[in-house]
Formats: C-alpha cells, structure tokens, sequence
C-alpha cells in the first residue's frame, strides 16, 4: 500500500496556489512574528549580539527534518515524492559565499526583505528591487557563467548517502549540532548582555 | 500606527512555528519554502516583455520560460505573495508597522539604503548560481539533508562572518 501523501497528483493548479497562498501566509506570519522583518535584528546575528537569525533557522530545520522523517517511517508520507533540490557542488559553495556578503550588506534574506517591506520598512523594498535587478541582470548575461553554473553536478545527493551513515543517525548528528549551536548562542548572547550593563 | 509594539516572539517558538508550516509544504504539495524563485520567475517575465529576443537566448530565463507559466499562476510567486501578506498583517496586528529605514546608528537613511540594494543585488547573483536562497536551500534542502543545501548554509554564514567586520560600520 502506498502512502496517502503528499497530494501532488491529486490536486489541481487552483487549489495547488490556495495552498501555495496558505503557506506564504502562515510562513510570513512566523518570520514577522520571530523579528526576522527587521533589519537591525538580523544583522545582530553577524555581530554576536542577537542570534535569533541561528535559533529560528536550525529550530525550523530539526522540526521539519523531524516530522519528514516520522512520516515517512509511519507509512503516511511517501518520501520519495518529496522534490529535494539537486546538488551542483562548486556553483553552490560559491552562490553561498556570495550571497552571505550579500546578506550582511543587505541585513536581509529574500524572504525576510518581502515581510520587512510589508511591515514598511523601506529597506526591506529596496532590497527586493536590489534583489529583482541582481537575478534579471545575471540572467540577461547568463553567458559567461552558464558553465561554471553547471558544474560538478551531482544530482540528488543527501548527507547520509555521502557519508555512509543511515538516514536515522544523520537526524540525530543535526539535531545535537543544533542543540550544541543553539548553548553557545545562549552563552553568546548573555555576555553581550552583560558588557552592555543590562 | 501609534499603539506600543508587542515584544518578538521566543525564537525558538517561532523557529518550531516556521519548521511546521514547511512540513506542511512538503506533506501537502510535496516541496518546500521559496523566495529567490519567485524573483526569477518574475524577472524571466519582465525580460520577456522588454527584450524578448535577447530573454529568449537567456539560458536561465528559458528554464522559466519553459513551463509556460505565466508569474501570477507560479507557486513560488502566490506563496511570496502571501509571506508579504502575513508578514504585512503580523506586523500590523503586533503594532510594529512601522514607516521607517532600519539602520545602523551611524548611517544616514540614503546610504543605508544603497546598500540594501547592492546587499540584493549581490543576494541575487549568489542565488542564481545556489539555486536557491536562505528559503529554498537553507531550509527546504536543510530539512531533507540534501549536501548542496549544507553547502550553501555553511558558506554562506561563513562569508558573512568573514565580511561583516570589514562593514561594521553599517550597523554599530
């Protein structure tokens, strides 16, 4: 017997983009209620005052991670009908690199920039036009670093396939390296607090 | 506008909150969270109508182009536009509307805002060439482990913290 979800083949392009509505929604809701709308919050995360960027990221992860995993085992998801983003191994370290410096220029990610204009920060607008412009002019001109964005493709390619271990115990690594990382932000945090005298 | 704005929620909370909602995703639609998406699908859109010709050589426009799609019925775009939405209505429900340039104390509100543009502008090259951003691959691809994903996570917070000593005067 095959698993009930997801619904995929079941649903049509309408009620696919009422969902679509539904969960940009209810994602907005908890990136605007976490703070990440603002600005100057998230850059704290960059100068160790405010790590709120970290706990909400890695707290989102190992829940999602989790559920995945207990669906899948309980017979109610069918995991390979999920789409798992493919690998390209340098193009991504690379992306990455550049769009870290991009993120503590800009003080917010793509997502968090959309809540942050909504909220009316006129920063969080002018980085969704910053962020419009990049990827228009980098698609006009996508010439000269169309090879290199093709590189070392790898396809799908999951953590507990590279490092041979079973899917069950890579869970449990990120989950005690989150837990690990989210002690030393506490830690962080309370110093900062400190040296500033509150 | 004028009422006192609520505290933030504990991150924590907020972060189980987040990872509901894109477990909701992948168990109804089968994928996760987007952003950087719907910015190129609507750029593929706008390259289309202001220079068709040199869109339609465009290798990355032509993978939007493909499906023929237009913007307004793409999923990326309708969950983006429903994060604005909430993010808008959040904020207005907490209080924290809030017409304003969020900066450091040492910025003028101009300068900050040029460099919320090339802070964009820099996010979108770096995405395209990721495949995704801080959304699609940081926590959609974090979630299902995919190794690119981790790759993107760890170079991404490891240049930010390589670079953002050089720019502290932006926000300190």
């Amino acid at each position: 017997m095959s698993a009930p979800l997801p619904l995929v083949g079941i649903l049509g392009e309408r009620s696919s983009l009422a969902i679509a509505l539904v969960i940009g929604l209810a994602f907005g809701t908890a990136l605007e209620r976490a703070g990440l709308g603002s600005a100057r919050k998230l850059a704290g995360q960059f100068y160790l005052t405010d790590f709120a960027v970290l706990k909400v990221m890695f707290s989102a992860i190992i829940t999602a991670m989790l559920g995945l995993f207990w669906l899948g085992r309980l017979g109610v998801l069918d995991l390979a009908q999920v789409y798992v983003p493919e690998t390209f191994l340098v193009p991504q370290l690379a992306g990455g690199v550049i769009f870290g410096a991009g993120f503590v220029l800009a003080g917010l990610c793509p997502g968090t920039s959309c809540v942050a204009a909504a909220s009316g920060r006129i920063d969080g607008a002018m980085t969704m036009l910053g962020m419009f412009a990049g990827v228009l002019a980098t698609g006009a001109w996508f010439g000269p670093i169309a090879g290199f964005a093709q590189r070392t493709a790898l396809g799908v390619r999951r953590l507990p396939d590279v490092v041979h271990v079973s899917y069950g115990t890579t869970i449990f690594a990120v989950v005690a390296a989150a837990l690990g990382a989210f002690y030393i932000a506490e830690r962080i945090e309370r110093r900062a607090r400190h040296e500033v005298g509150t | 506008m004028s009422r006192p704005a609520q505290p933030y929620a504990d991150p924590y909370f907020a972060g189980v909150g987040l990872g509901l909602v894109l477990l909701g995703a992948f168990v109804l639609v089968g994928r996760g969270l987007g952003a950087s998406g719907a910015f190129a699908s609507a750029a593929s859109e706008v390259a289309t109508v202001v220079a068709p010709a040199q869109a339609a050589k465009s290798p990355y426009f032509a993978r939007y182009l493909a499906d023929g799609v237009p913007p307004w019925r793409d999923w990326l775009v309708v969950e983006l536009l429903g994060v604005a939405i909430g993010g808008g209505v959040s904020a207005w429900l907490a209080g924290r509307m809030r017409r304003t340039v969020e900066r450091g104390p040492r910025l003028s509100g101009r300068t900050r805002l040029a460099f919320a543009f090339a802070g964009g502008g820099t996010m979108g090259l770096g995405a395209v060439l990721a495949r995704g951003c801080t959304s699609g691959q940081a926590l959609t691809g974090g979630a299902l482990l995919s190794l690119g994903s981790w790759v993107f996570i760890c170079a991404a917070f490891a240049a930010a913290y390589a670079v953002a000593p050089l720019l502290r005067r932006l926000w300190t």
